[in-house]
């Protein structure tokens, strides 16, 4: 077990450098002067130019400039936004709970029906409900998820008019943002009606952010069962005499679940691109739409800091996935 | 008398057909996969006006079976006036396009860069792999976006991001199907008479590894439409008035309450186009897989 | 009474090329406290009866029989929950593959406190004695520890040990051994089947025990019945079945074992079992057999008399005598 914890960790670090050594040519990358760049549409002035590169280190060699960005990124200097000049740290973990609650939401919707709906159709293979299950999912991969959003916006929005178009929760409602989860926030806020306003707002979008994890999750849950129901472990749990529901509910879906974590936590890095279509869509103030806005606006340090961020952020869900890998495998926690 | 003891079993071609076949589902979106091909190449002749024409008497004319349409233009008209049906069709050929050289390049360098990996000694091995690991790291969208913001949003440009962001798949199966093989007899066989490495990594290994790379082609074809319709719908693909169907849903997207066919028609032949490379994707995945091999 | 009566039992399989008949009318009776070894190569259906038995096959099966009776109760019409109060308490089955045959996620300690939870009702406490009990009696040593192990911590003779224990965890009236030492050491093998005979004496089970090899059927049973092609085609008691077969089957494997040689050539049957789509339309065997003539090939064989090991031939060997 340790060994394997170790492993983990060894491969994480090179990579980690990696994401920064990325992260930090990209402005370099870009074509024109950087610093032009940098100093923003009305251009600089000569003496401005000789003082941004000196504050920006460019005078010294490449190796310099990497460590110190290097520093300033363990202590969680990022560089600050050119629009806002806030700190890139800052703005980021401000925006970031948006995301967390859209995705964390949308992983509870993806999993609750993927898992038993996986199961179900492995259970009853090459009947109706396992074709028609499987053509959903493969459906519901196969579509670009803008346009499923933008097709149930039409429906349930504009012709059925549950819910609301964007937003996180209607303009009626205000409260300071206690911890930034709205759910949270809302429900405390003691007002009638804000958190039912709270909820409307994440209908659709968690809908359309869990669509593609869904589809994925239940076709793995599905070929995971079936692999191992055919094992001889499950004839030796019938055998015993035990219930169908004990022996695919509980003999069977532990072993099928070993494969499916990994691939639920693997899901979290797709989340997080589709986060980018789904907040866009539905004006969700989230880090996607950050993004998106600042590459829009030309906010250098933004897309630097935050592609920086939420790639290291994927690697930790990454190893944290591995590493409870590690824990629900008897074969690997005990040896 | 040898003539009795001639080889009756069928070809590889044909025992490949004779699994995939018996998919419905995966020969149905060979089919389908057909007709898109086809409508790419031919686009220009069956189109019955120019993607790029604008109708200014015709704004926004709902498709024929609906008040208002008519069979002039029987997908409707976009916002500009524009023919709908002429646009999705040319718009085929620009997601063609799109997989095709997605697929191609990304294999292309994913399959070279595998065999590296795979035949190089222990340290080059680790750099690669470790390097690929660092472009898996960031999820597949938004470094493509990045990418296209560096290089200027232009449908090419997204070509080449989404092929980028594909690659280490294609390093890893790869890879993986070289190490696998590396250690079999007729690779040794082959060394032992003296195939230079070269001809080792393509003619004697490659061919035995391609089977789970023709599936990750497929399903890259998907992906790589989906992305770039994505880019597109960002607004950092093809730009307007090119008729990609990305673009013509970001284009759209005002329009959602009033006018339903903008939205709709683009990403339906988005879906149904993922949905046949799918399904034969899928197909291929269960006829080249040699577990499930009977005979 | 009988404990177990089989009679006239067919399985057919539904395969993509038709159908398969993997059991063809075979009998089977056992007694309480009786020792029955079912013997014959792959292929023989000899599994496929007792999975049936137990229930296990699955849905592509269709199971049909005149008598399906098991302690009094009718098999064929009770219904699936009636089935699992039997299934694993009064009737029990281990496999040949003991450790892929044991849960990967779960303990051993939890797999059998699962049986004694569910058939036996006990508490937590009692489950805990029990199951320590259980291992000690079949020969796991420091079972308190054994408890807490995953099966891929075990050796394969330990596994086997497991299964035991858990089959006759509700002290079962009938234990089906299905091969049970063909996956183990030579010398854990000894152990298994010593074992399994002890554990049948103590305490007056009736055990099938499922095998090909002929060596442990002389060790073990009391009467074997021998199965070809998915028929029964003889039942004797085993001194009787090693003396006089009266079956061409039954001699043919008897003399093809290397500590009966005489000659310097093994003697082998020639020819293999028929598939599904070669059956022969008289005596399933009459292909492989020294002494068919065309009555053999054109019509099958009626069951010979008891005192002709039931054999299913026309002229089943002593018959003359």
């Amino acid at each position: 077990m340790i060994a394997y914890l170790l492993s983990r960790l060894l491969t994480f670090l090179p990579t980690f450098f990696g994401v920064t050594l990325i992260s930090f040519s990209f402005i370099r990358v870009l074509p024109g002067d950087p610093i032009i760049v940098m100093g923003g549409e009305r251009g600089v002035s000569p003496e401005r130019y000789a003082e941004l590169a000196a504050q920006l280190g460019y005078d010294r060699p490449l190796i310099t400039q990497y460590g110190e960005y290097l520093w300033g990124v363990m202590q969680g200097d990022l560089g600050s936004s050119f629009v806002t000049k806030r700190p890139v740290w800052d703005e980021f973990f401000a925006l970031f709970p948006a995301t967390l609650e859209l995705s964390v939401c949308a992983m509870i919707f993806a999993v609750a029906l993927a898992l038993p709906a996986g199961v179900i159709a492995a259970v009853n293979r090459g009947k109706f409900f396992d074709r028609a299950l499987m053509s959903t999912a493969l459906i519901g991969y196969s579509m670009p998820i803008f346009w499923w959003a933008l097709l149930l916006i039409i429906v349930v929005s504009g012709w059925l008019g549950w819910t609301p178009v964007s937003g996180r929760i209607s303009l009626l409602y205000y409260f300071p943002d206690a911890t930034g989860f709205m759910l949270w926030d809302a429900a405390m806020s003691g007002q009638k009606g804000a958190f039912g306003s709270a909820v409307q707002h994440l209908i659709l979008p968690t809908i359309v952010l869990g669509t593609i994890p869904l589809a994925v999750i239940a076709r793995q849950t599905r070929s995971a069962m079936l692999e191992v129901l055919s094992e001889d472990y499950i004839r030796t749990a019938k055998a015993k005499g035990l219930s169908p529901t004990r022996v695919n509910g509980v003999h069977a879906l532990r072993n099928a679940l070993i494969p499916v974590i990994t691939v639920i936590g693997l899901s979290v890095g797709t989340l997080l691109a589709g986060a980018i279509l789904t907040e866009t869509i539905f004006s969700w103030p989230g880090i996607g739409k950050w993004m998106v806005d600042s590459i829009f606006r030309r906010d250098y340090p933004v897309v630097q800091g935050g592609l920086l961020l939420i790639a290291v952020m994927v690697m930790v869900v990454n190893l944290a996935v591995d590493v409870a890998y590690g824990f629900i495998n008897p074969r690997i926690r005990k040896r | 008398m040898t003539a009795a003891a001639q080889d009756i079993r069928p070809g590889r071609l044909a025992e490949f057909w004779h699994y995939f076949s018996e998919n419905r589902g995966a020969v149905f979106g060979m089919w389908v996969f057909a007709v898109f091909v086809a409508v790419a190449i031919l686009a220009d002749l069956i189109a019955p006006y120019d993607p790029t024409a604008q109708f200014r008497d015709h704004l926004l004319q709902p498709p024929f079976w609906q008040a208002g349409g008519s069979f002039a233009f029987p997908l409707g008209t976009d916002a500009v006036g524009r023919d709908m049906l002429s646009r999705l069709l040319h718009g085929a050929r620009y997601s063609f396009y799109v997989g095709i050289v997605v697929v191609a390049v990304a294999a292309t360098g994913g399959i070279v860069i595998g065999l590296l990996a795979g035949f190089a000694p222990r340290w080059v091995d680790t750099i690669i792999m470790r390097v690929m690991d660092i472009i898996l790291a960031f999820p597949s969208l938004l470094l493509a976006l990045v990418l296209v913001a560096i290089l200027g949003p232009s449908l090419t440009n997204a070509m080449i991001a989404i092929a980028i962001v594909l690659q280490p798949h294609y390093v890893r199966l790869t890879r993986a199907s070289v190490l696998a093989e590396r250690s079999k007899d007729y690779v040794i066989a082959a060394k032992v008479i003296g195939a230079g490495l070269p001809r080792l990594m393509f003619i004697t290994v490659l061919p035995n590894c391609l089977s789970p790379i023709i599936v990750q082609g497929a399903l890259s074809f998907s992906t790589a439409i989906l992305d770039a319709a994505a880019l597109g719908f960002l607004g950092m693909g093809a730009q307007p008035p090119t008729p990609e169907w990305g673009t013509m849903l970001a284009e759209s997207r005002e329009f959602i309450l009033r006018a339903w066919w903008v939205v709709t028609l683009p990403g339906l032949a988005i879906l149904m186009t993922v949905l046949a490379i799918n399904l034969m994707g899928d197909g291929l995945r269960d006829a080249l897989d040699p577990k499930l091999k009977r005979s | 009474m009988a404990l177990l009566e089989i009679r006239n039992l067919s399985v057919d399989f539904a395969t993509a090329s038709g159908a398969f008949r993997a059991v063809d009318g075979a009998d089977v009776a056992v007694d309480a406290s009786d020792v029955l070894a079912i013997v014959g190569e792959s292929g023989s259906g000899k599994s496929v009866s007792m999975l049936a038995l137990m229930g296990l096959l699955p849905w592509t099966a269709t199971v049909t029989a005149d008598r399906m009776m098991f302690d009094g109760q009718d098999l064929r019409a009770i219904s699936p929950r009636q089935r699992r109060r039997i299934v694993g308490k009064d009737m029990a089955m281990i496999f040949q593959e003991p450790m892929s045959s044991l849960n990967p996620c779960f303990t051993v300690g939890f797999q059998i406190k699962e049986i004694l939870r569910i058939h036996l009702g006990l508490n937590r406490h009692d489950r805990h004695a029990r199951a320590i009990e259980l291992f000690e009696m079949v020969g796991i040593p420091a079972p308190e520890q054994r408890l807490g192990a995953f099966p891929h911590q075990m050796s394969g003779g330990m596994c086997q040990r497991v299964m035991i224990a858990m089959a006759i965890s509700c002290a079962p009236k009938l234990l089906i051994a299905d091969e049970p030492t063909t996956a183990l050491d030579v010398t854990i093998q000894a152990q298994i089947l010593d074992l399994l005979t002890e554990l049948q004496k103590d305490t007056g089970m009736a055990l099938i025990l499922i095998t090909h090899d002929m060596g442990v059927v002389a060790e073990t049973a009391e009467r074997v019945s021998v199965h070809y092609a998915g028929q029964k085609v003889e039942e004797q008691g085993v001194l009787d079945l090693f003396k006089a077969p009266h079956h061409p089957y039954t001699a043919a494997l008897l003399a093809a074992l290397p500590e009966r040689a005489t000659a310097r050539r093994l003697p082998t049957i020639p020819g293999v079992v028929p598939g599904q789509f070669d059956r022969p339309d008289g005596c399933l065997f009459s292909p492989r057999c020294a002494f068919a003539d065309d009555l053999c090939r054109a019509v099958p064989p009626g069951q010979a008399p008891a005192t002709l090991g039931l054999a299913l031939c026309h002229y089943p060997l002593g018959a003359l005598a």
